[in-house]
Formats: structure tokens, sequence, C-alpha cells
């Protein structure tokens, strides 16, 4: 696999600072390792904290600015950050209005931003935290570690960032982070593998014309393999999944059309032409559409589709400003 | 039987071990999990091995509590925080002690077991680490309240390990990133039940 790379153990670090120097006007590094907070503290604010391994960006130091996060904590790639980082990006960015954590559910970002929280909770910070588990791929049963965080959570973000920005407590802006994650609704699919730098080779093959369904956001299997399929065909397919986890019949929505890393925007607009048209069809009205990469997985060749389920306050909280190298709004947006 | 001199040429060990097996355990999750645990383990590893030659003449309960920090904040995953909490419950059952002898020894291993068990929310039988940790540190209990010695303890906890690693092949994941393969997980080998295994063997070699 070719990539423009300088040494792979350097690949996080050199991402990172490449990052601040194009946005030095929203971000800064941390000396202590790779966590960027906003270039300005806001003091009076709950802080936001997110993060998770490298290889998903703009996820997740490009949501950090006004509206959205306050820190990002970035491991190294598709592997958590580790206790010591997050407890840095935590202490640097609290306030007393507190912090709150937003984790997607994977196994090691769980366990590494849980000893991450007890660590600042014994140093005094007001810290909780939400889990994020959008992909319906994965079943959620008593078997499995539950539904997988993906491109969902940056709703999240967004919406809970714009609460927080406007100054609402601590438990509120929790309660309106857990309000988008039992509404928002991710699956994807991918035709080719991604490889982590250091491993040198990808992490699953696919063969010509297989596509694998369901896939995860570090190329981990989804839930099936079959033949691969049109854009039409493969959003119905992706949609009709997401579509009978929840009711959506008669809602408003956001729609995110997220693109893996080596998917053209031209198919992703493909996609959402059709996927436009069926929810038009089934009566779900289409809200604000977002095409784009929000949560990538390095050079996978796939996508994911997201729903979420929209409310009077949601719909405020997504239009409202943003500034952040990856999502600007302009705020003060009339509805419709 | 282990002072922090002996304890610390086995941690190097441990380490070599590590970068030895890299490309192979890290094979084993690309399987099924997201192919990086050989990459974390050797990285943690290597953290520790720099951090060696300060420690050998520091108390059991620091060294393994040094060791433990240093693998949590360098091995991320979840890996890091599971082989982190092990070793660093297992400096707190070990603190002070400038000596452990082989019931030391077994009740630091259980103390570590019980906090990867703790921290992973898990039990025997879910395709991870404990499949190969559990029915090593029974068998490694069995043999010692037969008063058996130290190499005959670690050799049957060895054994245990390996057919616990085996054991792995035929279960469905439960627990981490090879749950969301689901009975696709059939067939393959854990890669952590792996790793301890290695650690284990290595440990063993040295008695």
């Amino acid at each position: 696999m070719k990539k423009f790379i300088n040494d792979v153990d350097l690949v996080e670090e050199q991402m990172i600072q490449g990052m601040v120097k194009a946005y030095p006007q929203y971000l800064k590094k941390l000396d202590c390792g790779n966590v960027v907070v906003r270039a300005a503290k806001k003091e009076r604010k709950v802080a936001l904290v997110s993060g998770g391994g490298s290889g998903h960006e703009p996820a997740h130091g490009g949501f950090v600015g006004e509206g959205m996060l306050d820190a990002a904590v970035a491991g190294a790639v598709f592997t958590s950050p580790t206790p010591d980082q997050i407890y840095e990006a935590v202490k640097e960015v609290a306030t007393e209005a507190g912090v709150l954590l937003i984790v997607k559910n994977y196994t090691g970002d769980v366990m590494n931003f849980e000893m991450g929280e007890e660590m600042a909770q014994m140093e005094g910070i007001r810290v909780d935290h939400v889990i994020t588990n959008d992909d319906v791929a994965v079943k959620d049963s008593l078997y499995t570690v539950g539904r997988r965080g993906v491109a969902g959570t940056v709703f999240v973000h967004k919406i809970a960032g714009a609460l927080a920005e406007q100054g609402a407590a601590l438990p509120e802006v929790k309660a309106v982070a857990l309000k988008v994650i039992d509404n928002v609704r991710t699956m994807g699919a991918a035709i080719a593998p991604c490889t982590v730098p250091a491993a040198g080779n990808p992490g699953f093959t696919l063969g010509e014309n297989e596509m694998e369904v369901g896939i995860g956001i570090h190329g981990e299997p989804g839930t099936h393999r079959e033949e691969r399929k049109t854009a039409d065909e493969t959003a119905d397919l992706l949609l009709d999944q997401i579509l009978a986890d929840i009711d959506y019949a008669g809602s408003e929505v956001a729609v995110m059309i997220n693109g893996a890393g080596a998917t053209p925007l031209m198919e992703l607009y493909i996609i959402n032409n059709h996927v436009a048209d069926v929810l038009k069809e089934k009566g779900i009205r289409v809200y604000r559409t977002y095409v784009g990469e929000y949560m990538t997985s390095i050079e996978m060749q796939g996508f994911s589709i997201s729903l979420l389920k929209l409310d009077e306050q949601m719909k405020e909280l997504l239009d409202a400003k943003a500034d952040t190298p990856a999502w600007k709004e302009i705020g003060g947006k009339t509805h419709g | 039987m282990v002072d922090g001199k002996k304890l610390t040429a086995v941690l190097m060990q441990i380490s070599h071990k590590m970068t030895e097996q890299k490309d192979y355990l890290t094979r084993l999750d690309a399987a099924i999990g997201d192919s990086d645990h050989g990459i974390n383990m050797a990285r943690g590893f290597e953290a520790v091995e720099k951090k060696l030659p300060s420690l050998a003449d520091k108390d059991i309960g620091t060294i393994l509590k040094t060791v433990g920090m240093t693998l949590v904040s360098t091995v991320g995953g979840a890996s890091g925080p599971l082989y982190g909490s092990a070793f660093m419950k297992a400096g707190v059952a070990m603190a002070g002690k400038e000596d452990m002898d082989l019931s030391d020894f077994l009740e630091a291993m259980r103390t570590g077991v019980e906090a990867v068990q703790m921290r992973g929310r898990a039990g025997a039988g879910e395709k991870t680490m404990l499949d190969s940790m559990l029915p090593a540190m029974d068998a490694m209990e069995e043999e010692a309240s037969a008063n058996a010695q130290i190499h005959t303890v670690l050799k049957a906890g060895v054994i245990a390990a390996w057919d616990g690693v085996e054991g792995t092949k035929d279960m469905i994941a439960t627990k981490g990133r090879a749950s969301y393969l689901g009975e696709r997980s059939v067939g393959h080998q854990d890669p952590g039940a792996t790793s301890f295994a290695y650690m284990l063997e290595t440990i063993a070699s040295m008695f």
C-alpha cells in the first residue's frame, strides 16, 4: 500500500501538527501529546471532549471550535487514546460547569475514557460521559458489547456542542446528547479496505465483486459479505436496516452521507440522490442533508448513511452557529 | 524466589517475546479485530524495557505498578487498560515486598486476572485473554496446592494457557471488537489470549 507518509511512528503527531498549522485560529496542540484544544479556551460553559483512534479525519480534531468540541484526543491509528492523554485534555479544558466526554462505543475507547474520567474525578474535576452507539449493523444484546459508535457521533458533537455554547448546565447538555444518541442510526458498506500505516497490509480483503455490508469505521467486518451492488441497491440495503430500527414515519430527519476516505463526492451525491427519493416516498421529511467526509476510515472505499430523527430543540441546535475546521454553520437560519 | 532484579530480568524477556511475536499477534488480530494487537503490545513493552534499568533495586510492588502505568499510557486500545490494570493491581497486592515466593506470585497473578475481569466486564468463554488466563490460574493453583515446585507449577500453567488459546478457536466472541463478527469469529484464535500465553511461557522459561 502506497502512502504519503514519512515514518509510521510519526503519522499521528505529524498529522496533528499539520492540522494545527492549517487552523491556528481554531486549534492548538498540547505539549503532552496528541491532544488538540480550542485556540482560545472558553470559560463558563460545559466543556466537550471527544476523541478516539486516529484515521477518522476530520474527526475528531476537525470538530474542535465554537459550537462543537473543546478538545479532541487522538490515539494511534485505529487505537484508543490512553487514559493519561484523556486526563490531560479534560484538565486543560475543564471549567466549573464541568466536562462531558463523548465516547464511541468500542471496548478500548470505553475503558480508556473511563480510566481518564476516574483520574480527572480524583482531581476534583466534574466529569460525566455519554457513549454513542448508532451502528445498526451490530445487534444490541446481552451477548455483544452493543452497537458501535460511528458517524452519527458527529451529530452528538454538533447538537450537544451548540447547547453547551449557550451556557446550559452539564445535566442538560448530557440529556440532549443522550437524546441525539437515542434518535440517530447509521449503517455503512465498503468495497475496498484500508491499511493501518504501522501494519502495512490491509486489515481485510475483498474480492473484485464483493462488498462488506455493515462495516465499522476501523474496517472491522460488518454483518455479511455479498456481491457488489449498484449505489441505489446498496443504499436501499442500508436504509432498510436503519428504518427498521426506529420508527421514522412522519418525522423530520437530518441525513448524513459520510464518505469513508476514498469514496469521491461524486458517488456520495449519487447515493444521496436515491436516499432523498426513498425518504420522500416514505413520507419522511428531510430537514438537512450533510454529504461529505465526517468520520473516515483512512482510505477505505465505502460510505455510511446516518438518519437523525429531529425535534424542535435538535433542529434549532443543529442550525446554531458552529465555527470549526470541518463544520461551519452561519447560525440564525430560519427553519425549513 | 523472585527479587526485583529477577523480576526486571523476566520483564525484559517478556518484552523481547512481544517484539518477536509482534507480526504474528497482529495477523491474528487482523482476522477478527483491528490488526494492531502485536504493534500495541510491542510498543508498550518497549516503553517498559526503557524503565527497567532504574527499577531493578525497587520493591516488587513498585516495579509491577510502574509496569502497569507504563502499559496503560503506551499500549492504548483495549489491551492497554486490561494488561495495565492487571499489573497495577498486582503491584498493589505486592506493595512493599522485596521478594516474592510461590504463593505471593500466585496471589499477584490472581489479583491481576481479577482486575482484567473487572475492567473488561468479562468472564470465561467470551473469546478474550481471560480464556488463557483463567485456566492457567486454575492449573497453577491446583499444582501449587499439591506442593509442587515453581517449575512444575508454571509448566502446568503454560500448558493450560495454550489449551485455553486453542479453545478460543471454537468460541463465538461476545466481548471486544471480535464480537462484531458474531459466528464469523469461530475458527479464529484470540490474539489477547495468545499474548498472555506467550507471557506466561516466557516467565516459565526462566525458572
